[in-house]
């Protein structure tokens, strides 16, 4: 199992590795004696671009946070004995979770408004901010089905016993069911995460500068085609590393739950 | 008469849902609904053969195929779609020579929607690789031993044993994805495609109206993923064997 799972691994690094030397070498050779070569340029360029990235990982990682803790009251929400809340719980969830993530992000870029009066205080919201809430909600939904799906799967039983302990159902909810939910939640989750960090480049397209805008100022700088491959494939591959260490963690923590059937 | 009606909204109301009353702007969202339907659909059959092609490739005996077979779904899965289509478009597209149009006009040989299609596709087979892999994975043993003992070669039991089992117990994952598919076409959007978000931005910057044209294309892409989760359910009874599952 290990030694599959790491073949895999090096497998997918080395695809990626392989692609980019190999587009090195192609516009090397293409390339004229007096320009630079783009291993060089992608020296120069390459920090730019990396910052940029890990702009895309703290909006992925704030919006998770926030998509996280808005989730969890909407999945309990879900399974709420008063049935307007369980309803709407259930309609919100379904609207979010089936809307295409960059039509939500469009949504909360044009309609939230780019500053608040609260009295006389202005809180500002810059589109990052608002790109952080867009992404937060098809995540709020995601999570909110996670939740709802790990309490259902705890056995009835410990409703019961909880029940004959007259625990009454807040504290049951939060000292007995959530607690055994975190293990099952934790792979579905972590593999959201990963989804987020894969979908943040969208935030491009509504104009927040991250990695994908440095990338594409890079190549409008250095106006030269042959570095839009290694520059693409370099973005790619520093999403790979990052994302696909989580999948395998998620992959070995779902092995290890995993029931024998 | 309708239109009237909607004039009137956006005259009397401000609420200018220019689609429904200005015959241009509604044939330009109809004709990005189609084009949107027809990337979804062109994508999932796409998606789907790549992903058989994949999984049937994968277990064959030689390492070196599994090996390439699972760099690219891991590749795929792990890197953000638009910048796969960035890659895809730009990359790619601008190594291609130039072919002609007929009128000796030198145009892309893979135009914009080629691309989107190429590269949803592919990113959506590499999840279905996977998808089918855990199906087959989850055929008992004993089926395909029974089969091997009817004196089946490899392929007849991938095809006629195994794979009409593992289609159903992966059915779930897939339709899953593929709903995910139709809401990745948005992203072509970027390479100014003429699916629905990217008619709907055109409509909204000539006539001001982002809000009525912002529910409008939310409201379409519900409608539309609604419609594939109707179909997807559907077949799935249709196709339901007895002895698995619930009853």
């Amino acid at each position: 199992m290990q030694s599959g799972l790491s073949r895999i691994s090096l497998a997918g690094v080395l695809f990626g590795v392989m692609a980019l030397l190999l587009t090195l070498a192609h516009s090397a050779l293409a390339s004229a004696s007096t320009e630079s070569s783009a291993f060089e340029e992608l020296v120069r360029w390459g920090p730019l671009i990396f910052k940029g990235f890990l702009f895309n990982l703290l909006v992925a990682t704030l919006a998770m946070a926030l998509g996280t803790l808005a989730g969890a009251f909407l999945g309990i929400g879900q399974l709420s004995p008063a049935r307007p809340v369980a309803l709407g719980c259930d309609w919100t969830t379904q609207f979010f979770r089936n809307a295409p993530w960059l039509v939500v992000l469009f949504y909360c870029i044009f309609l939230i408004p780019y500053e608040v009066h609260l009295g006389s205080v202005t809180i500002p919201f810059p589109a990052w901010m608002k790109a952080v809430i867009g992404l937060a909600l098809p995540v709020m939904a995601n999570v909110s089905e996670i939740v709802r799906g790990a309490v259902v799967s705890i056995p009835t039983g410990q409703w019961e016993s909880a029940a004959s302990l007259c625990f009454n159902r807040r504290q049951t909810l939060w000292r007995i069911i959530l607690p055994q939910c975190i293990k099952r939640m934790l792979p579905p989750w972590m593999n959201l995460y990963a989804i987020l960090t894969t979908a943040s480049p969208l935030i491009s397209i509504v104009g927040v500068q991250d990695g994908m805008t440095q990338t594409r100022a890079a190549l409008t700088a250095t106006n030269r085609p042959d570095l839009m491959l290694p520059f693409y494939l370099y973005l790619l591959l520093l999403f790979f590393l990052y994302c696909y260490p989580i999948a395998r963690a998620t992959r070995a923590l779902e092995a290890r739950f995993a029931v024998k059937g | 008469m309708t239109a009237e009606f909607f004039r009137w909204l956006a005259d009397a109301h401000g609420i200018n849902l220019s689609v429904l009353h200005d015959p241009v702007d509604g044939m330009a969202m109809l004709a990005g609904i189609w084009m949107t339907t027809w990337l979804s659909v062109v994508c999932i059959v796409l998606s789907v053969v790549i992903g058989l092609v994949g999984v049937w490739l994968r277990g064959l005996p030689s390492r070196l195929i599994r090996l390439l077979v699972d760099g690219y779904v891991e590749f795929f899965r792990n890197t953000p779609p638009l910048v796969q289509l960035y890659f895809f478009f730009f990359a790619i597209g601008g190594l291609l020579p130039l072919g002609d149009d007929g009128a000796g006009n030198a145009v892309p040989l893979i135009s914009n929607t080629g691309w989107a299609i190429i590269s949803f596709s592919l990113f959506a087979a590499a999840f279905n690789v996977e998808i089918f892999r855990s199906g087959i994975e989850a055929v008992p043993q004993s089926t395909v031993e029974a089969a091997e003992s009817l004196g089946m070669n490899r392929n007849q039991i991938l095809f006629q044993v195994v794979m009409p089992l593992a289609l159903r117990i992966a059915w779930p994952a897939l339709g899953n994805n593929l709903v995910n598919l139709v809401k990745t076409t948005t992203l072509a959007y970027a390479i100014a495609v003429p699916e629905a978000l990217y008619v709907a931005a055109g409509i909204w910057s000539e006539q001001f109206n982002v809000r009525e044209m912002m529910n409008v294309v939310l409201l379409i892409y519900l409608v539309l993923i609604a419609l594939l989760v109707w179909i997807i359910s559907r077949w799935e009874r249709a196709m339901r064997l007895p002895g698995f599952g619930q009853g």
